[in-house]
């Protein structure tokens, strides 16, 4: 256990390093952050003086120190835009997102559990290919158009629940479901598959052998064990269902870190987008350690190595 | 986990089959069992002939202007009219017209951001397998890196300092877009280099380049075309976010995308300004994916991705 807690914290270590190193990058390799300080019409000169006050004229590697000595305090520079911490203002605005993306998580596991196992226990039935539909569907559906939808549904037509904003329980609903709908049909196919495969294995045959009533082989044996794909397939869709929860922000106006991005970048307000997406990637990569630490705690053959 | 390879020993799209009926030469029972591919891939001829074919078909230009006629509703509700058929936008452009013409930016950026990052994605795949060593950790701890962090995030942040234009976002979602590839073309790889064929060629006195190329990469074409049918899918769901928040293809030019973040804001009384470009999206995507899933079970069921 010990080897595999160390050669997982090594893989978090250069991951977070890679991700530092890409956002640096966007900014500093591919665009000018002068330029996009700068007005349009700045004369050569404003140009270099403030090329030289950002400390652009040191050579790259002195530069990424800098920015990374100071990101690990927590320093990523002032916002151009508030001109308050850019840290902060993404810390503030850290808790709806979590909020909402695991209100997304719970929904979506809603309904791909039952779902999921009951397409598996009942294979090839109208309720299967129903499910597997529905699935399909579900993949192809553009998630802020399936929001955009609900709104004009539920908030514009029948008047039942608000169409953005965020506080009270049915704020949640919308935004929960869309962002569930987005994760669902992936984790359903995957607890399905989990589900049959452990149904074909010896120690299923066993308990049925031994007179165990159904239920209590499905729940306590076959169950069970499918959850530890399903839990690390879910630990590494973290990041997508992070990325889904950005587009459900935006369309329900969720006041959270996604929202920010998107105004941010609206504004060309770089400390805060790269904060933003540090603290996004630094969370994604925290839960994906902590995923396969659960799921080599379920099972010791990943542990060990096998 | 199961791994993710074939076995070695089923040949692609020899598995046998029962003897059909046969007429017309086609063994019908063969053509049932991927009636909604066929079907998928019919509606998906439609949309691409239809986008091609825009200047002829569409009832007007996407981006005239009739401030008189703004808001039209759809000709099948109180008010519409039959001239303009699916309705009028904010400022009046007819909304079929406008969504015919808004496939054409999802469907070019879809196959060329996937040209890139299958390009991408299937050479450095290829040299991770086969090379192993240094250059597979090198090149999938760059996959893992990019793998954990949000796709949309990645292209928003680039797009945000590049600006938004129609090459700067197939750039961009192509160069994204490449780990997925390269995962799946390292494990294949990985599986075919041990084979007896390849082992003949290095006996043989072949050049890596020529094996790599010549004798592992032919294997793999199954695999590449099915990854990347089912990719253009997803990057047009991107891009098509990308305009939405108006990051993307910018207005006038029609996109489903910007349709859409343009019609969102007269949601409360023009519900079909965002409905109908979404709905495009929607069918359009649907058919990719039914497709990919048909052609992967057609080239080889044991194919996992």
């Amino acid at each position: 256990m010990k080897y595999y807690v160390l050669r997982q914290l090594i893989q978090l270590a250069v991951v977070v390093l890679g991700i530092s190193m890409l956002v640096f990058a966007i900014l500093h390799v591919i665009g000018d952050p002068v330029l996009l300080l700068l007005p349009q019409n700045a004369g050569k000169e404003e140009y270099e003086r403030y090329h030289k006050l950002l400390g652009l004229d040191k050579p790259i590697h002195v530069q990424y120190w800098k920015f990374a000595s100071r990101a690990v305090q927590g320093d990523f520079g002032k916002s151009w835009y508030t001109d308050t911490p850019a840290f902060k203002l993404v810390l503030e605005r850290m808790p709806p997102t979590l909020y909402l993306t695991t209100a997304g998580l719970v929904m979506a596991l809603l309904i791909a559990l039952p779902l999921g196992i009951l397409a598996a226990l009942k294979r090839h039935s109208f309720i299967d290919n129903a499910c597997t539909m529905l699935a399909v569907a579900g993949q192809a559906m553009p998630i802020f158009w399936l929001g955009i939808m609900l709104i004009i549904i539920f908030a514009v037509r029948l008047k039942a629940l608000p169409a953005s904003g965020y506080g009270t329980w049915e704020h949640f609903l919308m935004p929960a479901f869309t962002l569930g709908a987005f994760l669902a049909p992936i984790t359903m196919r995957l607890v399905r598959s989990g589900v049959i495969e452990i149904l074909n294995m010896e120690y299923i045959r066993t308990a049925r052998a031994k007179g165990f009533a159904e239920p209590t082989v499905i729940v306590k044996h076959a169950f069970r064990n499918a959850c530890i794909p399903v839990i690390t397939v879910l630990g590494l869709q973290f990041g997508q269902l992070l990325g889904g929860a950005i587009v459900t922000e935006t369309v329900f106006a969720w006041p959270g870190v996604a929202t920010l991005t998107v105004d941010s970048i609206r504004n060309q307000d770089f400390p805060v987008v790269q904060c933003a997406v540090v603290l996004l990637a630094l969370i994604i990569v925290v839960v994906n350690f902590i995923v396969d630490m659960v799921v080599g705690l379920l099972d010791p053959r990943i542990r060990l190595g096998a | 986990m199961k791994s993710v390879t074939a076995s070695p020993d089923v040949a692609l799209g020899t598995e046998p089959v029962a003897p059909a009926r046969r007429r017309f030469g086609i063994p019908m029972r063969r053509v049932w069992r991927f009636k909604w591919g066929l079907l998928a891939a019919a509606v998906l001829l439609l949309i691409v002939a239809s986008a091609v074919c825009a200047p002829w078909i569409a009832p007007y230009s996407p981006v005239i202007v009739d401030i008189q006629h703004r808001l039209g509703p759809p000709a099948w509700m109180d008010g519409g009219t039959r001239t303009h058929l699916l309705g009028t936008d904010q400022i009046g452009r007819d909304l079929l017209s406008r969504v015919i013409y808004g496939g054409r930016v999802s469907l070019v950026i879809g196959t060329a951001a996937v040209l890139i990052s299958s390009t991408i994605g299937v050479l450095l795949g290829l040299a991770a397998g086969y090379f192993a060593g240094r250059i597979d950790w090198t090149i999938m701890t760059l996959v893992n890196v990019m793998l954990t962090f949000p796709f949309v995030l990645l292209a928003l942040a680039v797009i945000a300092v590049l600006g938004p234009s129609l090459v700067n976002m197939i750039v961009v979602l192509g160069v994204a877009d490449w780990p997925l590839y390269a995962r799946v073309i390292r494990a294949e790889t990985l599986a075919i280099r041990e084979r007896e064929f390849v082992l003949a060629g290095r006996a043989l006195g072949m050049s890596h380049l020529r094996i790599v190329f010549g004798q592992i990469l032919p294997n793999l074409v199954s695999v590449i075309v099915v990854i990347a049918t089912l990719q253009v899918a997803r990057v047009i769901i991107l891009e098509s976010f990308l305009s939405f928040l108006g990051l993307g293809v910018q207005p006038p030019t029609p996109a489903w995308g910007n349709m859409l973040g343009e019609g969102r804001v007269y949601m409360l009384n023009s519900w079909w300004i965002a409905t109908f470009p979404g709905l495009a999206i929607f069918v359009t995507t649907l058919a990719i994916n039914l497709m990919g899933n048909a052609l992967r079970d057609w080239l080889d069921p044991h194919m996992k991705v």
